[in-house]
């Protein structure tokens, strides 16, 4: 039997660029993520940022209990009317954000030049 | 001058209100004593004269001016009307305006008839107007009224189909019900019995709606009460054909198919009571378990012929109703039954036979087809051995959560060698992941010490990963559509994505649970969709 425990990386940095606040998402986007990800969006919305990107550059793994953090954020997001956008969603990902409907609820960019670009227009 | 109006049409070759399609019609009079009035309906036939007269007359006539021998007549001068005028619109005599004498006691005068008749040409159009609004309502209302019997006849059904499938081993139990839009009487049903035996029902009530709903539940009744006592398909049969007739409708009847499979042997003992004739997918073609016997309910006293025969290893029976062979394409073709056994033929059983014909009906009916019966499709496919069956891994994890990634770089690693289409094993990593973590969280409640065990094998072209938990005994949900919109409102809570995500992520899905165990059993149909191909 195996043992290894588990381990998730939890860390999710914000930048800013103008209204634009840019959530770096761990590598692993579960359970354990939810508190940093809530973090990062009280920073972002501190700074009073219209826009929330999610970049999943970084990410390896996401599973159902991360769709729940996704979720409960783009509910709290459009509650206090800010837009939540996402990029780098690898193929596999993109096709999981369309099972679940998430992606009827945000925009999907390639990259973050890109979102950026688009979103301070 | 008070007016009171009960208003009647006179209907020729048109839809008819409710009250004139009693065949009476009525309309009201002024009452006799002026000072509290209260207005008599007063009846006029269909044949009295007093129809005629008026649907010929324009503008106010006393009453005292009509020479007719006409029950409604006298009933008005009875009633003291002194002044009648028709309301025509369109050539149609839509009611009556009936006046009692000037409370002047003075007769009517040549202004008041010119105000009359002008009252009642403006009258009679939003009469008419009033009329066509009632019995729109009332056409609503009836409508309403059948579709809340659809939905209480659905009701019914739903709550008499079984819940889940049996748990055989060795066997692939799968079954479809998908009832038409006026709900029709089919069922099926499985009764576990003694010594590990099942009960096999499928059936179908003639009619429609809340009757055949209902004489649907009280065979299922019958047989579940009767099965494990009698066991002899024949013989339940027969009890349930006596206590069916008499008890049902004269215009009703339910065919019904019982058999009884020991799942260890294969060996199948069956009756039939009028009902489609399963078949049986065997390596050397079809075969059909034929057993004669009148439906239930229609004669006393019948007798059941009872037959009995034997699924071999790889074999598979499809029980099923007339709703799918008897479909109709744009040019009133039946389906079939010949099509459906030469699908049975090129199928072996289980979930992909069922998908299998439905596409075959997809293809056979047109865009937009309305299903005109229930369609019920039952299979039961006697696995080919467990030599048959190549394990490419078996091992087990501790139940701490995150193991789950272990388990599912592990799988990833042992198909590797497969050729999966890149996005079809990143699929299958996700199912498996998330049912490790149901195993881990849910099955095992976390505790290390109870392993989760997982096997990968290879069967009859599937690649199935098994995961088994502790969990044994424990109602694991259906994989139900989450409502994103209700999440995102706060209405409900963000999480529940798990089993749908697994439902979305590989071709089948099979879920057993005994009181020790629960298996989730995860299905890629090899070969499909770019497996084997580099490029996708």
């Amino acid at each position: 039997m195996e043992t290894a425990m588990a381990t998730t990386g939890i860390e999710a940095r914000v930048r800013h660029s103008g209204r634009t606040a840019i959530i770096d998402l761990p590598p692993l986007v579960d359970a354990a993520s939810e508190a940093p990800v809530s973090k990062a969006y009280q920073e972002a919305a501190a700074r009073d940022a219209r826009t929330v990107l999610l970049n999943f550059s970084g990410v390896e793994y996401i599973n159902s209990t991360g769709i729940a953090v996704i979720v409960g954020l783009l509910a709290r997001a459009r509650t206090e009317g800010r837009t939540v956008a996402t990029c780098a969603l690898s193929p596999h990902y993109r096709e999981i954000f369309e099972v679940t409907r998430l992606a009827d609820f945000m925009t999907m960019y390639d990259d973050e030049a890109a979102a950026v670009t688009k979103v301070e227009g | 001058m008070m007016i009171w109006t009960r208003t009647f049409r006179r209907v020729l070759g048109r839809d008819v209100p409710v009250a004139a399609r009693q065949g009476r019609r009525s309309t009201s009079a002024i009452a006799t004593q002026r000072t509290t009035p209260a207005a008599t309906p007063i009846d006029i036939g269909p044949g009295d004269p007093l129809l005629a007269y008026f649907h010929g007359t324009a503008g106010p006539v006393a009453i005292d001016s009509i020479d007719l021998d006409s029950p409604a007549l006298r009933a008005m001068r009875a009633a003291g009307v002194k002044l009648v005028v028709p309301l025509i619109s369109q050539g149609e005599l839509l009611g009556l305006l009936n006046l009692g004498p000037r409370l002047s006691d003075q007769e009517y005068s040549g202004d008041d008839r010119r105000l009359l008749e002008r009252l009642s040409t403006q009258a009679a159009p939003a009469l008419r107007v009033a009329q066509l609004v009632r019995e729109q309502e009332l056409e609503v209302r009836s409508h309403e009224r059948v579709e809340q019997e659809l939905r209480v006849a659905q009701l019914i059904q739903q709550q008499f189909l079984p819940k889940k499938l049996p748990n055989l081993p060795g066997w692939q139990v799968a079954a479809f019900y998908r009832p038409a839009v006026e709900v029709g009487g089919d069922f099926y049903d499985f009764i576990e019995l003694s010594d590990g035996a099942v009960g096999l029902v499928c059936g179908d009530v003639t009619g429609h709606g809340v009757p055949a709903a209902l004489v649907m539940a009280t065979t299922r009744s019958i047989l579940r009460s009767d099965a494990p006592r009698l066991v002899s398909p024949s013989k339940v049969l027969e009890r349930a054909n006596t206590l069916l007739h008499g008890d049902i409708p004269s215009n009703m009847f339910v065919t019904c198919l019982f058999a009884v499979l020991d799942p260890r042997t294969g060996h199948i003992r069956y009756a039939n009571a009028g009902h489609d004739v399963p078949y049986v997918h065997t390596a050397d073609g079809v075969t059909e378990l034929r057993a004669r016997g009148m439906p239930l309910g229609l004669m006393p006293g019948m007798h059941y012929e009872e037959k009995e025969a034997v699924l071999a290893p790889g074999e598979s029976i499809l029980l099923h109703s007339d709703g799918l062979a008897e479909a109709h394409n744009a040019e009133r073709q039946m389906f079939g039954f010949p099509r459906l056994r030469q699908l049975v033929a090129e199928h072996a059983g289980g979930q992909k036979l069922i998908d299998e014909l439905l596409t075959a009906l997809d293809r056979f009916t047109p865009p937009g087809w309305q299903q005109e019966d229930d369609i019920t499709l039952v299979t039961l496919s006697r696995s080919a051995g467990v030599s048959d069956e190549e394990v490419l891994a078996d091992f087990m994890v501790e139940s701490i959560p995150g193991n789950e990634r272990q388990v599912m770089d592990r799988v990833a690693k042992v198909v590797a060698v497969m050729g999966l289409a890149p996005k079809r094993l990143e699929r299958l990593k996700t199912a498996v992941a998330e049912a490790a973590m149901n195993a881990i969280e849910h099955g095992n409640e976390s505790q290390p010490d109870r392993p989760v065990a997982v096997r990968v094998a290879t069967a009859d072209g599937d690649l199935i990963v098994r995961i088994t938990d502790q969990g044994g005994g424990l109602e694991i949900p259906e994989a139900e559509t989450p409502d994103i919109e209700a999440k995102l409102a706060g209405l409900q809570k963000p999480r529940g994505w798990g089993l749908f995500l697994i439902k979305n992520m590989v071709d089948d899905l099979r879920v057993h649970t005994d009181e020790r165990h629960h298996t989730v059993e995860l299905v890629l149909h090899l070969n499909g969709d770019g497996d084997g191909d580099d490029r996708n």
